[in-house]
């Protein structure tokens, strides 16, 4: 029996939904676009695609177990730190120290993969933070030191320390327990409960933003992010939190939505704080600047805010 | 010998250099691209570090890898047994001699040799690579070129990225994506420095549509 539905881990199944729930979106985009001819679809259908392609790595992430989670998380960091560097200034004198920044994500990933709680959670704002400016004096140049070394930091914290929490969220049902990477525990079932609502809250905010929107929220970084939408949105993801939190995770309902109403207002915060660094630099999309193909950090940004506040929500009370 | 070094080629490019820029640097087209599909045609680029070739390479597809040779100066390239086999067979240059080396071969004559044999060219009309990030003056060897082959048309692209990636005289490899436009080709059309104007300008639309910070 391939398709015993009882018999499969609640994760399974929850995931099972999404993909059916993800193809239903899939055509209802397909046929908008096709009867609306003159209606402009590609952000929907962007933001559609984009879910095929999360739900695709967790498909994997959750076929092959926590090693391969943890390895593809690790890949995910390295672009988006690549993203980072390309996108704001850095000089040429630093480029040994980039070399460096680079070098944290193995080492990172590595003490995620063994459980080595302590030094996964001091590794990037202790030692790196110590070693990135002793690096940096070394090569003697002062001019422009100060942005330089604060945007190295600001990138790997943003890139390598955020995102690695939410690799350690599949470790945590089995922390420090080397054999666990032969199997996936259900800490799958928490990355899946935190990725989803951190994307359904970009996608409710961005809904109800449009159809109630009149008073902007942070109008010289994003004009089009409202009050309206951010309320809507975060109520929304509280209640989703809610009846997802029995399935996914060891939080009761109301629990459940006391965290779905944190990540929804945390997930805003990452969106707009992103916002303003590329309103600084004076770009609008982090990726490819093809008009609308955003990059990798642009689908990330509220999970740099909401993995790091979930994780040790759940480490604190729960595990 | 000569289809085991046609295979080593085709196996670098496909195994270890296409991987490489897609993956490690990571491309980002700034538009649609503008490629020949096949030859005689000329790739004109910006030149900041070696790996310039090797992306104008990864850009073409692999089933014409077979015509395409990039020009690159015979003095540097061939100073040794392994570098020259390495740099003939498996990146597949085309060596000229520089100006005021040697004069009996001219090298423009053995680019559009190359050219009238259906060759897809990678040329730099800066000349040898330049400061990271920086666009030095147009050589008019180009130009030359443009002259005495009419009917071939010159592909300009901007890359920008790379200079930061792999620098001149630096062997450390810093990964930074690379942002690549692309512009349509221009024929050589009345009078030379009309060429020299037209392809100095495109150059200068392109390094203008990237929006990223300088490097300093």
């Amino acid at each position: 029996m391939l398709f015993d539905f009882e018999s499969m881990r609640t994760v399974t199944q929850v995931f099972m939904f999404l993909l059916a729930g993800l193809s239903i979106a899939t055509l209802v985009g397909l046929a908008l676009s096709l009867f609306n001819k003159k209606k402009d679809y590609t952000e929907l259908k962007q933001r559609i695609n984009s879910w095929w392609i999360m739900i695709g790595i967790f498909g994997l992430a959750l076929l092959m177990g926590p090693l391969v989670t943890v390895l593809l998380f690790a890949i995910l960091s390295f672009v988006a730190l690549k993203e980072y560097f390309s996108m704001t200034p850095t000089r040429l004198v630093d480029r040994n120290v980039l070399f460096w920044a680079y070098l944290t994500i193995p080492l990172q990933y590595y003490w995620v993969a063994t459980g080595w709680y302590g030094m996964f959670i001091i590794f990037i704002p202790v030692y790196t933070f110590l070693f990135i400016p002793f690096r940096m004096v070394l090569a003697g140049e002062t001019k422009n030191y100060l942005r330089a070394v604060g945007n190295i930091h600001w990138g790997l914290m943003l890139t390598v320390f955020t995102l690695s929490h939410l690799a350690y969220l599949v470790m945590l049902p089995s922390e420090g327990e080397y054999q666990s990477l032969t199997m996936s525990g259900d800490g799958a079932a928490l990355l899946l409960f935190l990725v989803v609502l951190t994307q359904l809250n970009d996608v409710a905010q961005y809904i109800w933003g449009k159809i109630l929107g009149t008073t902007p929220i942070a109008p010289t970084i994003s004009p089009n992010k409202t009050r309206e939408g951010l309320i809507g949105g975060v109520i929304t993801t509280g209640i989703l939190a809610m009846i997802l939190a029995g399935l996914l995770t060891p939080m009761i309902w109301w629990q459940g939505l006391l965290v779905g109403l944190g990540i929804g207002i945390a997930g805003f915060i990452g969106d707009v704080s992103l916002s303003a660094i590329k309103r600084d630099i004076g770009i609008k999309d982090s990726g490819q600047l093809i008009p609308g193909h955003g990059g990798i950090l642009d689908r990330l940004d509220s999970l740099t805010f909401t993995a790091p506040l979930f994780f040790h929500v759940m480490r604190y009370f729960y595990f | 010998m000569k289809y085991i070094n046609l295979a080593l080629r085709w196996l670098f490019f496909a195994v270890i250099i296409k991987p490489i820029v897609k993956i490690v640097i990571g491309l980002r087209y700034q538009n649609e691209p503008i490629l020949p599909q096949g030859g005689p045609a000329v790739l004109i680029a910006n030149h900041n570090s070696h790996l310039d070739t090797m992306v104008l390479i990864s850009l073409l597809p692999l089933k014409i890898l077979h015509k395409v040779q990039p020009v690159a100066a015979a003095d540097y390239f061939l100073k040794n047994k392994f570098m020259a086999w390495f740099a003939l067979n498996i990146i597949g240059i085309l060596p000229i001699e520089r100006q005021g080396k040697d004069k009996s071969v001219n090298p423009i004559e053995q680019c559009a040799k190359a050219l009238d044999s259906g060759k897809i060219l990678i040329f730099f009309p800066e000349g040898s690579r330049g400061e990271p990030e920086k666009m030095t003056d147009l050589k008019y060897g180009v130009v030359k070129l443009a002259e005495r082959c009419p009917q071939v048309p010159f592909y300009p692209i901007y890359m920008h990225g790379l200079g930061k990636t792999l620098p001149k005289g630096d062997a450390l490899f810093v990964p930074f994506f690379c942002d690549v436009v692309f512009s349509e080709p221009v024929n050589y059309d009345k009078s030379g420095s009309a060429f020299y104007e037209e392809v100095k300008n495109r150059f200068a639309t392109l390094q203008d549509s990237i929006k990223l910070p300088k490097w300093d």
